[in-house]
């Protein structure tokens, strides 16, 4: 019986022919167990499966082949109880302001009402939120917006943490400076975090480890173990270590992304 | 109220003031128009009269059970519609081209079925609002982002609670706009029933007062029926505006 706390075991994805579009094997077969408090970044070429990886994970999707676990329960296709996911695509609720947005989860599991005020009075002010709650998410930028989703799935205390590039729609400064709310975040809720992105530096700052993936059907490749220490922030780029670490990935992942794209950008 | 608004007051008031005119000076026949003014005399003195009050009370009775079937009707069609995409091929080309049947037609069967009375005016309004309802609501469905379904699912709601807290709030602009539709398809179809079929109601009345060259009373009845289309559409207008502010940038 394995200890880890949310683990992938021999997991394909493949999904069906529909229409004039064949079979398409998007994942695997892949193996990944994540200890409890980890954080874990996945990073691979365009369309090698790292988002399909994640609903596996989350319970959104049932893997063709293999089985995905979580605290040793099998999800079999649905979302357990403590798994928290933040989206690429802006995913607030725009005719619910900022506060009924962190809010929305915790009213639906019956959270009494004052329990509800305090934890979202403290997300407001972690996400430096606090002068938006009444703000609705048309008002606000898309850093902010993502904030607030990550509010909402945080504010319910989750012990896994499925983040799937969140930060993917915002300029370069602003991502250090979530990541560094991030990795705050983690710290402090001693979660499991999975985080799926595309920016190999991003994945090398947050990361205690990182899986490389190969083009579609997307298989770890290599998964490397930064040696960060716990407490880190965005200056961490500035370390030695930081290039190696990141030159090892693009090492690892150009061959894969050429034969993802295409062939005739060898030449 | 915005300068725009001002502007569109001040052109409405124009015409008013140009029909006033042109009935006062007789350019606009006595039999064919009343003044302006004379309607708003006679829909006042029409308000006063309990046996008119009565036909009013029916009409709006009748109108408000059409809208509200449609709404109900149409919002839980379109839900089952769009959740069975064969379903929707199959009736695309109905729904695409059912305002250009001509209702009226059906009259004596509906008579037929329901009888005289109430209840084949009310399907006519029912059946003249309901489609737009249905079109309003697979529009709106279908611009529900695919991520809320995954958000939902995160929260583990299931599927009335689903549609209920996020499909429904988040189609309610283009649902509203189903309503104001609807509310104008089932004032149309009632009022236009009642002036051929009803022996009772505002179109019964507006049709007899037009046989007896009742000028007074066919148009006072008339400028109360523009008056509560047009009074109910901006309630509604009003509210969507707000509603899409909220979700509109600045």
């Amino acid at each position: 019986m394995s200890d880890a706390h949310a683990e992938l075991r021999g997991v394909s994805r493949v999904y069906p022919a529909t229409g004039a579009q064949g079979e398409v094997h998007a994942l695997g077969p892949v193996d990944l167990a994540l200890a409890k408090g980890e954080f874990f970044s996945v990073v691979g070429p365009s369309g090698c499966g790292k988002s399909t990886l994640l609903d596996v994970l989350a319970g959104l999707a049932r893997p063709s082949a293999g089985e995905a676990r979580f605290e040793g329960r099998d999800l079999a296709g649905q979302v357990p109880d403590g798994v928290g996911v933040v989206f690429q695509e802006d995913a607030s609720f725009p005719w619910l302001d900022v506060a009924d947005n962190i809010a929305f989860g915790l009213r639906r599991a019956g959270v009494d009402a004052a329990e509800i005020a305090r934890r979202v009075a403290y997300a407001l002010g972690f996400m430096g939120l606090g002068d938006f709650a009444r703000a609705f998410p048309a008002q606000l930028s898309g850093g902010m917006r993502q904030r607030v989703c990550i509010a909402r799935t945080l504010v319910l205390q989750p012990r896994l943490i499925l983040l799937d590039e969140p930060f993917g729609a915002l300029d370069a400064q602003t991502r250090l400076l979530m990541g560094d709310e991030l990795l705050r975040l983690w710290r402090e809720t001693g979660a499991t975090v999975l985080l799926i992105t595309h920016a190999l530096d991003e994945a090398t700052m947050l990361s205690d480890r990182i899986g490389a993936m190969s083009a579609r059907p997307g298989r770890f490749i290599e998964t490397l173990a930064t040696g960060w220490a716990r407490e880190r922030d965005s200056r961490i780029v500035a370390d030695p270590a930081f290039g190696k670490v990141t030159a090892r990935l693009w090492a690892l992942l150009r061959e894969e992304s050429i034969r993802a794209i295409g062939a005739g950008l060898r030449k | 109220m915005t300068r725009l608004g001002w502007l569109r007051l001040g052109v409405v008031a124009a015409l008013i003031g140009l029909l006033e005119a042109l009935c006062r000076m007789g350019a606009i026949g006595r039999l064919t128009m009343i003044p302006p003014s004379d309607m708003a005399v006679a829909l006042v003195k029409l308000l006063q009269d309990p046996k008119m009050l009565r036909h009013i009370g029916e009409t709006l009775r009748n109108v408000a059970v059409a809208l509200v079937l449609a709404l109900a009707f149409g919002f839980v069609a379109g839900v089952v519609i769009r959740a069975l995409p064969r379903l929707r091929r199959a009736l695309e080309p109905l729904l695409a081209t059912w305002y250009a049947v001509p209702f009226f037609m059906f009259y004596p069967l509906l008579i037929v079925i329901f009888g005289l009375g109430d209840l084949p005016v009310i399907m006519v309004g029912f059946l003249f609002a309901v489609v737009a309802m249905i079109v309003a609501t697979l529009n709106g469905l279908d611009r529900v982002p695919r991520v809320l379904g995954k958000v939902a699912r995160v929260h583990r709601l299931n599927g009335a609670a689903r549609a209920l807290l996020i499909d429904l709030p988040c189609a309610a602009p283009y649902l509203l706009t189903g309503a104001k539709l609807a509310l104008a398809y089932s004032f149309i179809g009632v009022i236009a029933s009642e002036f051929i079929m009803s022996g009772s109601g505002l179109g019964h009345e507006i049709a007899f007062a037009y046989n007896n060259f009742d000028n007074r009373t066919m148009y006072g009845l008339m400028l109360l029926v523009i008056v509560l289309v047009t009074a109910a559409n901006m309630a509604l207008h009003v509210y969507e505006q707000r509603q899409l502010r909220k979700r509109s940038r600045g």
